[in-house]
C-alpha cells in the first residue's frame, strides 16, 4: 500500500499541492482526476520521487520513501513501474531492447530466460513477435503497450501511469485501460493512473481522487462520481455534451 | 519588490556560482558506483566509436590544412636571411604540438560532439527518457554521462596525438609544394630543439578538453527544460560555454606547464 500524508509543493511562488493525503491500495486501480493545473501529475512526481515535496511524506508498504537517501530510493524503485505519457521508450533501442533494459541492469537471468519474461509481457500486451521494431516504427496504441510491458518486466509491486490514454483513439484507449485494470488485478498490484479521461473514469475507477486547485476535493468510486452534488466535481464530469447526455440518461 | 523578484530570477537561473554547483552536484552523481559495469563497458566501447572514429574525418581534414597554413605564413614574415629557413619546421612542429592541434582540435569537437552530446541528452530529458531510467533505479546521470566522458578522454588525445602528425604531415607538403622552405630543410627544423615535454603538454590539454567537453555539454543537455526549441538552445550553449571553458583552461595549463 502506498500512503500520501498531507504533501505540499511550491513552484517558485505557486502552490501546487495543499496538503494532500491519500491511501494507495494494492489490487485497485486509483484514479487521480482534475482539470488541468491542479497538481494531479505533480502529485505523481512527488509519489515516485522525481519531484521533492516541501512537506509531507509517502510511505511504500510502511517505508518512508521521502526520507530515504539515494540508494534506499533505488531499492523502492526496482519494484515501482511507470508508464509516461509520451510512452518513453528508448528511441535507440528495440521494443525487445526496452524491455530487456531493467532486466539487464537488475537480474542475473540468463538470456534465455530474459527472452521468456520479454515474450511473456510483450503477448501479455498483445504485441507478440514485435520484439525487433523501433519505436519509430510503432503507433501511440502500440507504443504505450510496450511502455506497459517494460513497466511490468520486473514484476513491480507499484504501477503508475500518466494519461496513458492521451492521444489515442477511443477504441486503444480501452484497450489501454482494460490492460492496466487487468494486470493491477492479476499481480495485486497498487496502480496509480493519472487521467482527466472520464472513458478511464468510469471504466477501470476503482477508486478516484478528484483534485481541484492543488487539494483533494473529491475521493469514491465510480459508481458514486456521478451522483455526488460537488460543484467542482460535476462541472469536470459533466464538461462534455456526451458525458452529461450519457449520464443523464 | 518586483526588483526583489528580478534578482530572485537571476539568482537561480543566471549567476555562474549557481550554475557551477549544479555541475559538481551533477558530477558528483556521474561518479557514483554503476549498476552494472558490463553494461556501462559496452556503452563505452559505443561512445568510443562514435567520438573518435566518428570525428577522424574532420580532424584529419582540419589537421592537414593548420599545418599547411602555418607553414606557408611563418614563411611569409620570415624574411630576414639571417633567420635559417629551417626554423619553420621547427615552429610548424612547436605551434603544432603546444596550441593548434590540441585546442583548435578540441574547438572543433566541442562543436561537433558537444552539440551531438547535449542534443542526445537534452532529448531524453524532454521526452521523460530520464525519468524512466530513474524510475527504474538506474542512476541516469551515470549511465548517460560517464560512459561519453570516459570513451572521451581516450579517444580525444588519441585524435589529438593523430592531428600533430597530420599537421606536420601538411606543413612538409606545403612547405616543400609552395617552395617556402626544402623538405631537407624543414626535417631539419623539425628535429632541432625538440623538446618532448611539450607533448606531455599537449596531452594535458586534450585530457582537460575532453573532460569538459563532455561534462559541460551533457550538464547543459540534462538540465534541458522544455521541448524541441530548448534542446536547441541547450545545443547552442554547449557549444558556447565548452570552447569559452577551453580557451580559458588552454591559458591556465600553459601558464601553469610552460
Amino acid at each position: 500500500m502506498i500512503e500520501v500524508k498531507d504533501i505540499f509543493k511550491k513552484f517558485g511562488e505557486n502552490e501546487v499541492l495543499k496538503g494532500i493525503s491519500a491511501d494507495f491500495k494494492p489490487g485497485v486501480t486509483t484514479l487521480i482526476i482534475g482539470g488541468s493545473g491542479s497538481g494531479k501529475t505533480t502529485l505523481m512526481k512527488n509519489m515516485v520521487g522525481l519531484h521533492e515535496p516541501d512537506g509531507g511524506m509517502v510511505t511504500y508498504d510502511g517505508r518512508d520513501f521521502t526520507s530515504m537517501n539515494m540508494e534506499e530510493r533505488i531499492s523502492i524503485r526496482k519494484e515501482i513501474g511507470m508508464l509516461f505519457q509520451g510512452s518513453a521508450l528508448f528511441d535507440s533501442m528495440t521494443v525487445e531492447r526496452n524491455i530487456r533494459f531493467p532486466l539487464d541492469m537488475f537480474t542475473e537471468q540468463s538470456r534465455g530466460e530474459k527472452l521468456d519474461r520479454i515474450n511473456f509481457v510483450l503477448e501479455r500486451v498483445n504485441l507478440a513477435g514485435k520484439n525487433k521494431l523501433y519505436p519509430k516504427e510503432l503507433s501511440g496504441g502500440m507504443m504505450k503497450r510496450v511502455g506497459i510491458a517494460r513497466a511490468i518486466a520486473m514484476n513491480p509491486k507499484y504501477l503508475f501511469c500518466d494519461e496513458p490514454n492521451s492521444g489515442l483513439d477511443p477504441k486503444s484507449a480501452i484497450i489501454i485501460d482494460e490492460l492496466i485494470k487487468e494486470i493491477t488485478a492479476e499481480n495485486n498490484i497498487t496502480t496509480v493512473v493519472v487521467t482527466h479521461d472520464m472513458n478511464s473514469v468510469m471504466g477501470i475507477g476503482d477508486h478516484i481522487l478528484f483534485l481541484h486547485q492543488g487539494k483533494k476535493w473529491w475521493e469514491g468510486s465510480n459508481k458514486e462520481i456521478t451522483a455526488t452534488d460537488n460543484q467542482e466535481l460535476n462541472d469536470f464530469v459533466f464538461a462534455t455534451k456526451l458525458m452529461e447526455t450519457l449520464l443523464k440518461k | 519588490m518586483q526588483w526583489i523578484k528580478n534578482l530572485y530570477f537571476y539568482k537561480n537561473n543566471y549567476m555562474v556560482f549557481y550554475q557551477f554547483g549544479k555541475y559538481i552536484l551533477l558530477l558528483k552523481a556521474v561518479f557514483r558506483r554503476p549498476e552494472k559495469y558490463s553494461i556501462y563497458k559496452n556503452e563505452i566501447f559505443r561512445e568510443m566509436v562514435d567520438i573518435g572514429l566518428g570525428s577522424l574525418g574532420i580532424i584529419s581534414i582540419i589537421s592537414v590544412f593548420i599545418g599547411a597554413v602555418t607553414t606557408v605564413q611563418t614563411a611569409f614574415q620570415l624574411t630576414s636571411d639571417l633567420i635559417p629557413k629551417s626554423i619553420i619546421g621547427g615552429i610548424t612542429r612547436d605551434s603544432t604540438i603546444l596550441e593548434l592541434s590540441p585546442t583548435i582540435c578540441s574547438l572543433v569537437l566541442a562543436g561537433k560532439i558537444g552539440s551531438s552530446i547535449a542534443s542526445q541528452i537534452g532529448t531524453m530529458r524532454v521526452t521523460e527518457q530520464i525519468d524512466a531510467l530513474e524510475i527504474m533505479g538506474i542512476n541516469a546521470p551515470g549511465y548517460l554521462i560517464l560512459p561519453k566522458l570516459i570513451a572521451g578522454i581516450i579517444m580525444i588525445p588519441m585524435l589529438v596525438i593523430v592531428a600533430i602528425f597530420l599537421s606536420i604531415s601538411g606543413g612538409y607538403l606545403a612547405g616543400s609544394a609552395s617552395g617556402a622552405v626544402t623538405a631537407a630543410e624543414f626535417i631539419q627544423g623539425l628535429t632541432t630543439d625538440f623538446i618532448p615535454f611539450t607533448v606531455v603538454v599537449a596531452m594535458v590539454k586534450a585530457l582537460v578538453f575532453a573532460f569538459i567537453i563532455t561534462t559541460v555539454s551533457s550538464f547543459q543537455g540534462y538540465y534541458t527544460d522544455g521541448g524541441a526549441l530548448e534542446v536547441g538552445k541547450s545545443s547552442t550553449k554547449a557549444v558556447v560555454v565548452s570552447c569559452i571553458a577551453i580557451l580559458i583552461s588552454d591559458y591556465i595549463i600553459a601558464q601553469l606547464l610552460l
